[in-house]
């Protein structure tokens, strides 16, 4: 009797987990699943009851209408243009900065480290205020430099690439040394090829950072041509007060990017974080 | 002596560029920020300190003192976020078929940008709209509800999708705690005839107290700072009943141009932010035994 109720039992509390997992997945999940099936019906009213789940009409009428409202084409083209520059300079400049904290020793070496930690705690949300007033005196407002710049570097990416350096065998090292190879030809030829799947998991990251972000690209670019998407899109909302639908279809065009990244690359984004709290 | 000397200059010389970003992007806004919020800077005349003012002005300023009570209201969700992503953590930490499509699930909205939240959330809380209609025929409420026009709601609804966007960054951390506690440890409890439940307070809790206090400090943090979400759903309507402290200095710095204000209102969140942090730290220290 013992051995019959068992698997009823794990089978029952199997039944279970998938139905509390499948509660949660809708929360999450069904604000896009609403906004997807808004963006391609073309019949009914949106906001009605009961709501139509299942998309009526289906057709792209509304994706075209976000073409025409608004300069879609260019707020792709300029998200792209920041996501890819800030990637290439964060992992340069990242790295070059964990290299050297990571494998040599040096004087200040704590120190340095001790500032970087800082930053995380910093309450750094509000730096755009006085951020704004220096890249105004830079002469970068309005330009994708005043952009780019002051995400860069982060603590987060430096702890990362550092910890991603620990893990390259000292003996590589050591032998590079007594080659004679200067420590720009350990770090360039040796090191950043070991550490390429980790470069990877930084610049996935940052991409979909860069691309997310709101309200610094905001404050710099003033010019709606030269808004990014995740700008661009709420400009959509309030200037041209087009239809919900077009709003819908807009939103979708700003994050089927992003989300494909995501679902692709899965694994760098499970594990992102952890290398760099360690 | 010699060899660490060069070593010095090189690691120095490749610290450079990073350390100069980090300098003028991260610590000078910090520190001069904090200076400016004891000042009447503005760009059209002499920048003269002011002492107190600024700060005097924001505490008998109703937006600034509504916004703080909210951002300590955001707290609330602390908990809420801290365990619903333990149990997230837990309940994908298997090899359960298709569990990698519900961990994805639950991450999507954090991969999300805020400008596109707040439209889909919009289109949610809408009186006409999907929430409404779920939560009248579910007979939990009798008419439409303004989840984001109601002034005593709206603060809520706006907790509620910070709530949704955190959760799935907080188990993506416990996920890779959990995942680095050794198995033996729960076969040796099992055999030892430890069940489920004692298994979890005995073992996995005690193990993931790092990572805990870490993402309770962090989620606090987040609380505190509080202001995205409110600029993309309601901008601190209606009748700023959805002010934050950072959203206040947000509005009035970037759309009322008034500086010094807005710094002084994030020096006061930053005082906190530093006050919990520590208090944090303090009180959830790991046991030595």
């Amino acid at each position: 009797m013992q051995k019959r109720s068992r698997p009823l039992k794990t089978r029952l509390q199997l039944i279970g987990h998938y139905a509390v997992l499948c509660a949660i997945a809708v929360v999450c999940v069904f604000p896009f699943w609403w906004t997807l099936v808004t963006a391609i019906s073309t019949e009914g009213n949106i906001f009605a009851f009961p709501p139509t789940f299942w998309p009526k009409a289906p057709s792209f009428e509304n994706f075209i209408e976000v073409f025409n409202a608004i300069p879609i084409w260019s707020f792709f083209k300029n998200s792209v243009l920041i996501a890819v520059f800030t990637v290439f300079w964060k992992l340069l400049l990242c790295s070059l900065a964990a290299y050297p904290l990571a494998r040599l020793k040096f004087r200040g070496r704590k120190l340095v480290f001790g500032l970087i930690l800082a930053t995380l705690v910093l309450p750094s949300e509000v730096n755009f205020l006085v951020n704004f007033i220096t890249i105004t005196q830079m002469s970068l407002v309005d330009t994708y430099t005043g952009v780019i710049l002051p995400n860069v570097v982060t603590a987060v990416a430096i702890l990362l690439l550092k910890q991603a350096f620990e893990e390259v065998p000292q003996d590589l090292i050591d032998a590079a040394r007594v080659d004679g190879a200067s420590e720009w030809v350990i770090f360039s030829r040796i090191m950043l090829p070991l550490i390429t799947p980790w470069l990877a998991t930084v610049g996935i990251l940052t991409a979909v950072e860069s691309w997310n972000e709101y309200i610094w690209p905001s404050i710099v670019m003033s010019k709606p041509d030269e808004f990014p998407l995740s700008v661009g899109v709420l400009y959509l909302r309030g200037t041209f007060g087009s239809s919900t639908r077009v709003i819908a279809a807009g939103t979708l065009i700003t994050i089927v990017p992003t989300l494909l990244a995501f679902l692709f690359t899965q694994r760098f984004f499970m594990r992102g974080m952890d290398g760099a709290v360690k | 002596m010699k060899l660490a000397h060069r070593h010095t200059l090189q690691a120095w010389l490749f610290l450079a560029p990073a350390l100069l970003l980090l300098a003028a992007f991260s610590f000078w806004p910090v520190g001069y920020g904090s200076v400016l919020a004891f000042t009447d800077y503005s760009l059209i005349r002499e920048t003269r300190f002011v002492g107190l003012d600024n700060f005097r002005y924001i505490f008998n300023n109703e937006m600034f003192v509504s916004g703080l009570k909210n951002s300590l209201m955001f707290l609330l969700m602390v908990p809420f976020v801290q365990v619903g992503a333990i149990t997230l953590a837990v309940l994908v930490n298997n090899r359960l078929p298709g569990i990698r499509l519900f961990r994805a699930a639950f991450y999507v909205p954090v991969v999300t940008t805020v400008s596109v939240v707040g439209i889909m959330w919009g289109f949610m809380f809408h009186e006409q709209g999907a929430l409404n209609y779920v939560m009248m025929t579910l007979k939990l409420v009798n008419a439409p509800v303004g989840w984001l026009t109601n002034d005593s709601l709206a603060l809520f609804a706006v907790m509620f999708v910070t709530l949704w966007r955190g959760l799935g960054w907080y188990m993506v951390m416990y996920l890779a705690a959990l995942q680095s506690i050794p198995s033996d440890m729960q076969e040796a409890a099992m055999l030892d005839g430890a069940n489920r439940w004692q298994r979890f307070w005995k073992i996995t809790v005690p193990m993931l107290r790092p990572t805990i206090m870490l993402c309770s400090i962090l989620s606090v943090l987040a609380a505190l700072k509080a202001y995205q979400e409110v600029d993309v759903l309601t901008q601190g309507g209606p009748m700023n009943s959805t002010f934050t402290a950072l959203y206040y200095a947000y509005d009035q710095g970037l759309k009322h141009l008034k500086l010094p204000r807005a710094l002084a209102a994030s020096f006061v969140v930053s005082l906190f932010c530093i006050a919990i942090a520590l208090l944090c730290l303090r009180y959830l220290k790991p046991k030595h035994r």
